[in-house]
């Protein structure tokens, strides 16, 4: 008896006497300033035959990575014209002070050679210049002429790498080419990459064209065109050019998006000024419908897990942003602020909301939470509209219509993509006026499905 | 004798459970309610607001000190006039003071030199010393300035009793990383991410060395998001290198323990 006290005491003793000597500081800020970056041009191998070496890709590479990063907006790309090192030695093994001497954080080198089957290998490394090791290191087998891609590859690989969230370089844009007069305006459907290169126009201009969204998984797209001089919903695959009605619906439907998986079509129906939602199953044809009420209800956008369904509707007398489960239950009004709302779209991370807001003349883009708290307006303009989510949810592109002057001239429609932040706004170039751009979910990934 | 051991027994369980209940290493998992963030700041003596010596102020203070004493007629022994290099006793000063606090308006010299930090307590002794030296008369008041400033060091000096850094000092450490440290902004501010890094400091803040407490974590398969958050804070910890430490007390922090929370920050 006597002996099991003391056994419990001993314990006791022995756990007690854990060591607390250690001063303790916590660090609950730091900065969120862009990193300081250095993309070194990439070594070119002898082997590579004259025809790839005109292309240029041991610096075409690195500047089109370099490009995506900077426009990020989290990183800072040092000047080239200040490295030391030349880059077969550093993609070897950096001299770190070299690098550090400059004010890199961290580093990226690469080399491209050619392969015995005629394709080339472009590898990169991955350098953090302060702890003097490296991060990650990755190679990629393509054509040649497919450098883009590639780049945008690495560039997502070192995104990720430094932030921890996916990257959104490999995506691409669909968006309303507009060309002509006012009066007479020419609306053709085009795509193109995400940093405006590689475009393609998808339609005529005979028919008009709205609303494109791009499916989350595929190549799929879907939009609002005329059908007997009625808007109707469209579906397309990009790739093949095959054209389709969706559903077989007796007025106008307007307004569809995707389901988070690709398998459904969720639009607006108007019959006799009143309209609802409903969604569309792409290989069943099974079309269910979500409200019943008879206010405008539109706008539609799904939850990424596909558990809830935001809209937006005029129900309280102004338009306003309302959530409900994928059933069409549980009705309930998430935003509460002065002014109207309108196109909300849900966030690929699931956890804001983006949206259109309309207050004293004025247009914004903004973000709340799925519960409607914690609005946010990102940008104010004279007319802007229509947010897309980049597929990691930190970037949104929308377009934005400058005023025209009393003759009707000036006043075009162009492309801006704005961060999370709000601060990082930034021109899409366009070759034509553009609007109603929605964003891919990442190339990669695709593929995958 | 069965009795009392008895009753030993009980009493000495009794507290074996409230302290198990009490100690939560003990206990294992603790259920913790949510936490609201709160920065518990230990008073120190002195302020934490990051002052910077202004000379113009204080030469300014210095005018008026003089000014406002010839003005009151003051018995003329009070401004020591007869060495320039005279340093004045301090019954001297004592005096000068209790006439500046008769007045309506008191410029009161103690305010100016209590807003000084530890770190930076050197740099501002300098200017007054060198403006000082340029300018022998204005050596009275330099030398007035200094008194208080002793006297602040004094006062630390009992503080140092406490086996925490002081507020001053801890802030003044925390100041320097925060610039230091670039938040990778993509971690989920959902998931409970606290990063542990240990250094060992050398007196002249230079680093000695730097480490992950919780290694096994850093490497194990799919704890991205906590090896990231561990990088970014190894290299805040060489880039702030060497940290401006305290003059004084090198046992207190030359090992310290920094936990790296974005938390906060990526909440927004």
């Amino acid at each position: 008896m006597k002996y099991k006290i003391l056994k419990v005491f001993i314990l006791f003793f022995f756990l007690t006497t854990k060591s607390f000597g250690l001063v303790s500081v916590d660090i609950t800020r730091g900065n969120l300033d862009p990193l300081p970056l250095a993309v070194s041009n990439f070594y070119l191998d002898e082997n590579l035959t004259d025809n790839i070496k005109k292309l240029q890709l041991e610096v075409k590479i690195p500047e089109l990575i370099e490009n995506n990063l900077s426009r990020s907006g989290l990183f800072f790309a040092l000047e080239k014209k200040s490295f030391i090192q030349k880059p077969e030695v550093a993609h070897n093994r950096p001299r770190f002070e070299d690098w550090s001497f400059i004010k890199a954080q961290v580093l990226v080198t690469g080399k491209v050679s050619l392969e015995k089957d005629g394709r080339v290998k472009v590898e990169f490394k991955l350098w953090d210049i302060v702890s003097a090791t490296e991060l990650s290191a990755l190679a990629f087998y393509t054509a040649s002429d497919n450098w883009r891609r590639v780049s945008h590859i690495i560039s997502d690989k070192i995104y990720e790498r430094l932030t921890g969230e996916k990257g959104y370089f490999d995506s691409r844009i669909i968006y309303v080419s507009e060309t002509g007069p006012k009066v007479d305006r020419k609306k053709r459907l085009a795509v193109m990459d995400q940093d405006g290169y590689g475009i393609k126009y998808l339609t005529l201009g005979n028919e008009l064209v709205l609303t494109p969204r791009f499916s989350p998984t595929s190549q799929n797209v879907t939009y609002m065109s005329y059908f007997k001089n009625l808007p109707r919903v469209y579906l397309l695959n990009i790739e093949t050019g095959i054209q389709d009605l969706v559903g077989d619906f007796p007025g106008m439907t307007f307004a569809p998006r995707f389901s988070s998986d690709g398998k459904k079509i969720i639009m607006s129906f108007a019959q006799e000024g009143n309209s609802d939602i409903y969604t569309m199953d792409i290989k069943t044809r099974v079309v269910e419908r979500l409200t019943d009420h008879p206010s405008i209800d539109t706008s539609p956008s799904y939850s990424p897990d596909g558990s809830y369904i935001t809209f937006n509707s005029d129900r309280s007398g102004f338009q306003q942003i309302y959530t409900m489960k994928s059933d069409g239950a549980n009705v309930k009004r998430i935003s509460f602020g002065e002014g109207l709302y309108g196109t909300p779209v849900w966030s690929p991370r699931g956890d804001l909301i983006a949206f259109t807001k309309l207050y004293k003349n004025k247009f914004y883009i903004g973000v709340m939470r799925s519960d409607g708290s914690g609005e946010r307006l990102l940008t104010e303009n004279y007319y802007q509209e229509a947010p897309s989510w980049a597929p990691n949810g930190r970037v949104l592109i929308f377009y934005r219509e400058t005023a025209s002057d009393s003759g009707g001239r000036g006043g075009g429609a162009k492309l801006w993509s704005i961060d999370l932040t709000g601060y990082n706004e930034r021109l899409i170039q366009t070759p034509t006026d553009a609007s109603d751009p929605s964003w891919s979910g990442l190339l990669s990934e695709k593929q995958k499905n | 004798m069965q009795k009392s051991l008895k009753i030993s027994f009980i009493a000495h369980f009794l507290i074996l459970v409230l302290s198990s209940l009490a100690l939560p290493f003990l206990v294992g998992k603790v259920q913790v309610p949510v936490l609201i963030s709160v920065d518990l700041v230990q008073i120190g003596d002195r302020t934490n607001l990051p002052y910077a010596p202004k000379v113009t102020d204080g030469e300014k203070t210095d005018k008026k000190i003089k000014d406002k004493v010839v003005t009151n007629q003051a018995p003329p022994k009070i401004i020591p006039k007869e060495k320039p290099d005279a340093v004045p006793l301090p019954e001297n000063i004592q005096k000068i003071k209790e006439l500046l606090e008769k007045r309506q308006n008191p410029v009161k010299v103690e305010d100016l030199t209590k807003q000084t930090s530890e770190f930076e307590k050197k740099e501002i002794f300098d200017p007054n010393k060198i403006s000082a030296l340029i300018d022998k008369s204005k050596k009275d008041n330099a030398e007035i300035n200094n008194k208080p400033n002793i006297e602040a060091t004094q006062s630390q000096q009992k503080n140092i009793v406490a086996s925490k850094l002081t507020i001053t000092q801890e802030d003044a450490i925390k100041a320097q990383i925060f610039k230091c440290w670039n938040i990778p902004i993509g971690l989920p501010y959902n998931e409970n991410l606290t990063v542990r890094v240990k250094v060992k400091l050398n007196k002249d803040g230079s680093l000695i060395s730097s480490e992950i407490l919780d290694q096994t974590r850093m490497n194990a398969a799919g704890q991205t998001y906590y090896k990231i958050l561990a990088e970014s804070a190894l290299r805040a910890v060489k880039l702030c290198n060497p940290l401006k430490v305290p003059s004084t007390d090198y046992e207190k922090w030359k090992e310290m323990q920094l936990n790296f929370d974005a938390k906060e920050m990526l909440k927004g």
